[in-house]
C-alpha cells in the first residue's frame, strides 16, 4: 500500500512532535510511530531542560554555552552550541505558551533547579573568577519530559496532525542521493507500506539497548540510526556514548540527576562523600562522566558497597516534605524496585547506559550530511537524539538533551517548510518494497536457526563490558569480534512465530538486526580513537590528545565493512582547556 | 523460583475465541512481571503479544489485568505476589487484538473529544505566563496522567455503557478546566456535563484503586460536577 504525504516524520517523541507542530501549519504531514506517541521514551526525562531563564538567579546565556562548551571536553562544534543556548529561552517560553504545567517559583515564574555541569561565574573574595552551580533547569517536579511530551502530543491534536501509530520502519527510499520516502511495517495488520514523500525528517531517538545496564526504554533500539546507515547515510562520534551516574541497581531505571541537584550524597562503603577527591568543588554536581568514572571506580576498587557493584546515593538529609515535593517520581521508583524508602535509606546506585551522542549527521539546520565534507542529503533530514548536530560533542551536560530535541526539532521544522515551498514529489524508484519482502519471506520461511535472544543477551553483556565506561584495545578488539560473529549468526536466525498480526517477534529481531549495525559503529569508532574524552574512556591512552583527536569521527558503511573519516570541530570563543571541576 | 503465569491468549488468525494457557517459568523474585512475560516470549512462544517500551511505569504501554486488577505489569514484582500462580487478562471491556494488546482506539477518541490542549484567549506575553504555586498545585495530579488506559477499563459504568466518556477522558478535562491560564473551560464542561460524561460515574471508586499513578480520580470528577453545578445556578 502506498500512503503520499509531502511529509513523513518519522518518531513521535520531542523532536517529532515539535517538527510536527511547526510544519503542520503549512504542509500534509503525517507522523509514524512504532509507539503510540505518549509512550516515546521522551516521557522518560525527569530532570528538566535547560535555558538561562534567570528565573530564580543572575544567568546568562553566554554561561550557558561555555558550559556546554566544557562539558562536551571541547568536541562540540561551538557555533551549533551558540545557536541552541540563544534560541533556549524562546524555545522554552514557547513550550509554556503550549500548556506545559513547569513548576513554578514564589512569582509564579517557571521554576529552575541546579545540574551538573551549568554553572554561574563567582568572583571570591581574592578576586579570583571561580564556577558554582547555577538554578538553570526548568523542571516539572522530576517529570518533566513526560508534561513536554504530552503537551507537544496536545498540540498536535489540536492541530489535526495525522499519525500512524504502531508503524514500524524497514527503510528510507533514496534514488540518486535523493530521500524520497519510508517504507514501514504496520503491526497491526503485519504488511509493509510505502510512505512516498517530499521530504523525510527522522526522530527516532536514542541508542542505549545496546546495553545492558541502561535507563533506555526497550524501544530505543536506535533504529533510525541504522535504517540510514544502511542507506548509505554516514554516522558520527558514535563511540560516544553517555553513562549516567545513578542508574538504580540492578536494572539501570534512571535516578535522576535532580536527586543529586536537590542535594543528594553519594557515599561508598565507608560512607565517605568520595566525590571529594575527584571534583571538590562542584562536588556531586560535576559532569556525569566525571561522576559515572568516580563510581565506577569506586565500585572497581571495592569500595562499593558490601564490596558489590553499587554505591549508595543518599537523600535522607533531604526530608519527606522536600522529597515528595521535588522527587516523587524516583521515591516510588526506588519504593518498587529496591523494595527502599529515600526517606529512610540510601538508593544502591550504579552507572547506566543512557544517552547517545552520536547519530545522524546534520547541519545547523537539520539537513542531512552525506559526507565529512558537508554535502546535503536532499529532503531527509533529523533531529533529536538520533542524529548528531554536534551539540553534545563527547559528552552532554544534564538538561540539554531535552533542549536539543525542543530547539532542533523546531528549527529542522523551519527548514523543512521553506524546502517543501518548492519541492516535488518526485517519482519512485522501482520495487522500493523488494528488501524488506525478501527479508520478511526469509524469516516467515524459517524452521530452526539461531535463537535471537541468545544473541540479544550477549550483544548487550559484551557491550556493557568491554565497551561501557572503561575502555582498552584488548576488549574493543574483542568486542568488534563478537559483533561480527553476531552479525554472521545473526544471518541464520529463527523466526518462532509465524503470525501476521502484532508479530512482536518479527519487530524484535529487526530492532537486533538494527543494533547490530550500530554497535559495529561504535565498537570502530571507539577502536580508533585513541584518547579519553568525555564519555569515551580509555584507560590505555589516558589523556585527552587535542593535536590527533579534536575531530569528530564519521562513520561509512562500505562492502569492506566500516570505513572512518574525520571531521574538524568548529571553535569559535573558547580554546580547548584542562577540564577541571 | 518457580512462578506459573496463566495468561488469557488470543490470536485473531487461528482462535474462534480466547482461552487461558499455563506457562510455568524459572524467575528471579525481583524480576517484574512483564521480565516474566518476556521470558516466556523469549524461551516458550514467540508470538506471545503484549505492548511495552519504558519498562518503569512511565510510559503507559502495558496496563494489563493481574490477578483481577489492572495495573502495569513493569510495575509489579514476583515477590508483591503471595501466590505464584499469577493470572494475567488483558484489560477489560476494549477490542482483544492478540492476547493481552487490545484496541484503544475508542479510549483516544474519548480523550480527543474533551479538547484536551490548552486554549488561552489572549496573546501570549513576551516570557511565560504566570502560574502561582497554589493554581500549579490544583493540576498536580491531573497532569501526572499516562493514559494507560487501566482506569476506564475497569470502570462498571463504562462496560455497560459504550458512549461514556470514561474517567481517562473526563481528568484530562479536568487537567485544562482547573488550569489557572486556560480560558475554555465551558467549552469542556459542555462535553462532559451530559448523560455520557460526568453524570455517568457513581462513584464507584475503581478507578481510583487501579491507577498506576495513585491519581484520585473520582475526586477530579467531583470537583468538576461541582463546577457544572455552579454553571447551572
Ligand atoms: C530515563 C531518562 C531520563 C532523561 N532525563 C533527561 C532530562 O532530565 N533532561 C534532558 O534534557 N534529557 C533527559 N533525557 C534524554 C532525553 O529524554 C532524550 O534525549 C530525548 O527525549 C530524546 O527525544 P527524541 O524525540 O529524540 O526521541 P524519543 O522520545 O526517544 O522518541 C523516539 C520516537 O521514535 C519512534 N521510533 C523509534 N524507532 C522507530 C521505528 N523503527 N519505526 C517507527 N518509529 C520509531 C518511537 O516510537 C518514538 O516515538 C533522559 C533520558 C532517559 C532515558
Ligand atoms: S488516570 Fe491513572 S489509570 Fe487512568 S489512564 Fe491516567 S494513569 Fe492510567
Ligand atoms: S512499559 Fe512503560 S509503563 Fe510499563
Amino acid at each position: 500500500m502506498i500512503h503520499k504525504h509531502d511529509l513523513i516524520i518519522v518518531g513521535a517523541g520531542l523532536a517529532g512532535l515539535r517538527a510536527a507542530v511547526e510544519t503542520s501549519g503549512s504542509a500534509d504531514v503525517a507522523v509514524l510511530s512504532k509507539l503510540f506517541p505518549t509512550r516515546s521514551h521522551s516521557g522518560a526525562a525527569q530532570g528538566g531542560i535547560a535555558a538561562a531563564l534567570g528565573n530564580e538567579e543572575h544567568d546568562t546565556v553566554e554561561w550557558h554555552i561555555f558550559d556546554s562548551v566544557k562539558g562536551s571536553d571541547y568536541l562540540g562544534d561551538q557555533d551549533a552550541i551558540s545557536m541552541m543556548c540563544e534560541e533556549a529561552p524562546d524555545a522554552i517560553y514557547e513550550l509554556e505558551h503550549f500548556g506545559v504545567p513547569f513548576s513554578r517559583t514564589n512569582e509564579g515564574k517557571i521554576a529552575q533547579r541546579q545540574f551538573g555541569g551549568h554553572t554561574k561565574e563567582v568572583i571570591d573574595e581574592n578576586g579570583n573568577s571561580k564556577r558554582m552551580p547555577v538554578l538553570r533547569a526548568c523542571y516539572s517536579a522530576d517529570r518533566t519530559g513526560h508534561v513536554l511530551l504530552h503537551t507537544l502530543y496536545e498540540q498536535c491534536i489540536k492541530r489535526n496532525v495525522r499519525f500512524y501509530s504502531e508503524y514500524f520502519i524497514l527503510s528510507l527510499i533514496m534514488d540518486e542521493g535523493v530521500c524520497k520516502g519510508v517504507t514501514a511495517f504496520n503491526l497491526r495488520d503485519g504488511q509493509i507500506h510505502t510512505f512516498h514523500a517530499k521530504a523525510v525528517m527522522f526522530g527516532t531517538g536514542g541508542y542505549g539497548r545496546a546495553y545492558r545496564v541502561t535507563s533506555n526504554a526497550y524501544a530505543n533500539s536506535g533504529d533510525g540510526v541504522a535504517v540510514a546507515f544502511r542507506a548509505g547515510i554516514p554516522l558520527e562520534d558514535m563511540e560516544f556514548v553517555q553513562f549516567h551516574p545513578t542508574g538504580l541497581y540492578p536494572l539501570g531505571i534512571l535516578v535522576t540527576e535532580g536527586a543529586r541537584g536537590e542535594g543528594g550524597f553519594l557515599k561508598n562503603k565507608d560512607g565517605e562523600r568520595f566525590m571529594k577527591n575527584y571534583a571538590p568543588t562542584v562536588m556531586e554536581l560535576a559532569p556525569r562522566d566525571m561522576v559515572t568514572r568516580s563510581i565506577q571506580t569506586e565500585i572497581n576498587e571495592g569500595r562499593g558497597i558490601d564490596g558489590r557493584d553499587f554505591v549508595n546515593l543518599d537523600l535522607t538529609h533531604l526530608g519527606e516534605a522536600k522529597l515528595k515535593e521535588r522527587l516523587p517520581e524516583i521515591t516510588g521508583f526506588a519504593k518498587t524496585y529496591a523494595g527502599i524508602d529515600p526517606v529512610k535509606q540510601p538508593i544502591p546506585i550504579l552507572p547506566t547506559a543512557h544517552y547517545s551522542m552520536g547519530g545522524i549527521p546534520t547541519d545547523l539546520y537539520g539537513n542531512v550530511l552525506a559526507d565529512e565534507k558537508g554535502a546535503i542529503v536532499k529532503g531527509f533530514f533529523a533531529a533529536g537524539e538520533c542524529a548528531c548536530i554536534f551539540v553534545h560533542g563527547a559528552n552532554r551536560l544534564g538538561n540539554n538533551s531535552l533542549l536539543d530535541a525542543v530547539v532542533h526539532g523546531r528549527r529542522t521544522g523551519k527548514t523543512i517548510v521553506k524546502y517543501l515551498r518548492d519541492a516535488e514529489l518526485l517519482p519512485l524508484p522501482k520495487d522500493v518494497e523488494k528488501k524488506d519482502k525478501a527479508m520478511f519471506k526469509k524469516l516467515y520461511a524459517t524452521t530452526s536457526g539461531e535463537n535471537a535472544d541468545k544473541i540479544r543477551v550477549r550483544l548487550k553483556e559484551e557491550m556493557t563490558n568491554k565497551c561501557g565506561v572503561f575502555r582498552n584495545e584488548k576488549d574493543l578488539l574483542s568486542m568488534l569480534d563478537t559483533v561480527h560473529e553476531l552479525k554472521e549468526k545473526f544471518k541464520n536466525i529463527h523466526m518462532m512465530h509465524k503470525g501476521i498480526v502484532f508479530n512482536t517477534e518479527l519487530m524484535e529481531i529487526i530492532e537486533l538486526s538494527n543494533l547490530l549495525e550500530f554497535s559495529d559503529a561504535i565498537v570502530t569508532g571507539a577502536l580508533e580513537r585513541k584518547e579519553c574524552r568525555g564519555a569515551h574512556w580509555r584507560i590505555d591512552h589516558p589523556k585527552r590528545d587535542d593535536v590527533n583527536w579534536l575531530k569528530h569521527t564519521i562513520a561509512f558503511k562500505t562492502d569492506k565493512g566500516i570505513e572512518l573519516k574525520y571531521k574538524p570541530v568548529t571553535i569559535l570563543n573558547y580554546q580547548p582547556q584542562e577540564r577541571k571541576y | 523460583m518457580k512462578v506459573t503465569l496463566s495468561i488469557l491468549r488470543f490470536d485473531p488468525e487461528k482462535d474462534e475465541k480466547p482461552y487461558r494457557k499455563d506457562y510455568e517459568i524459572d524467575v528471579d523474585p525481583s524480576f517484574r512481571i512483564l521480565d516474566c512475560l518476556d521470558k516466556v516470549k523469549w524461551d516458550i512462544d514467540g508470538g506471545l503479544a503484549y505492548r511495552r517500551s519504558c519498562s518503569h511505569g512511565i510510559c503507559g504501554s502495558d496496563a494489563m489485568m493481574i490477578n483481577g486488577k489492572n495495573m502495569l505489569a513493569c510495575q509489579v514484582l514476583v515477590h508483591d505476589f503471595k501466590n505464584k500462580y499469577i493470572k494475567i487478562d488483558p484489560i477489560p471491556s476494549l477490542p482483544i487484538i492478540k492476547d493481552l494488546i487490545v484496541d484503544m482506539e475508542s479510549f483516544f477518541a474519548k480523550y480527543d473529544v474533551v479538547k484536551p490542549y490548552l486554549i488561552a484567549k489572549s496573546q501570549p506575553p513576551a516570557k511565560e505566563r504566570y502560574q502561582s504555586i497554589e493554581d500549579r498545585a490544583v493540576i498536580d495530579e491531573a497532569v501526572n496522567c499516562i493514559l494507560c488506559g487501566a482506569c476506564s477499563a475497569s470502570c462498571p459504568s463504562l462496560w455497560t455503557n459504550d458512549s461514556y466518556l470514561g474517567p481517562a477522558a473526563m481528568l484530562k478535562a479536568y487537567r485544562f478546566v482547573f488550569d489557572s491560564r486556560d480560558d475554555a473551560a465551558n467549552e469542556r464542561l459542555d462535553v462532559v456535563d451530559s448523560p455520557d460524561g460526568l453524570w455517568r460515574c457513581h462513584t464507584i471508586f475503581n478507578c481510583v484503586e487501579v491507577c498506576p499513578k495513585e491519581i484520585n480520580i473520582t475526586w477530579h470528577l467531583s470537583q468538576l460536577k461541582k463546577k457544572c453545578a455552579m454553571r447551572e445556578f
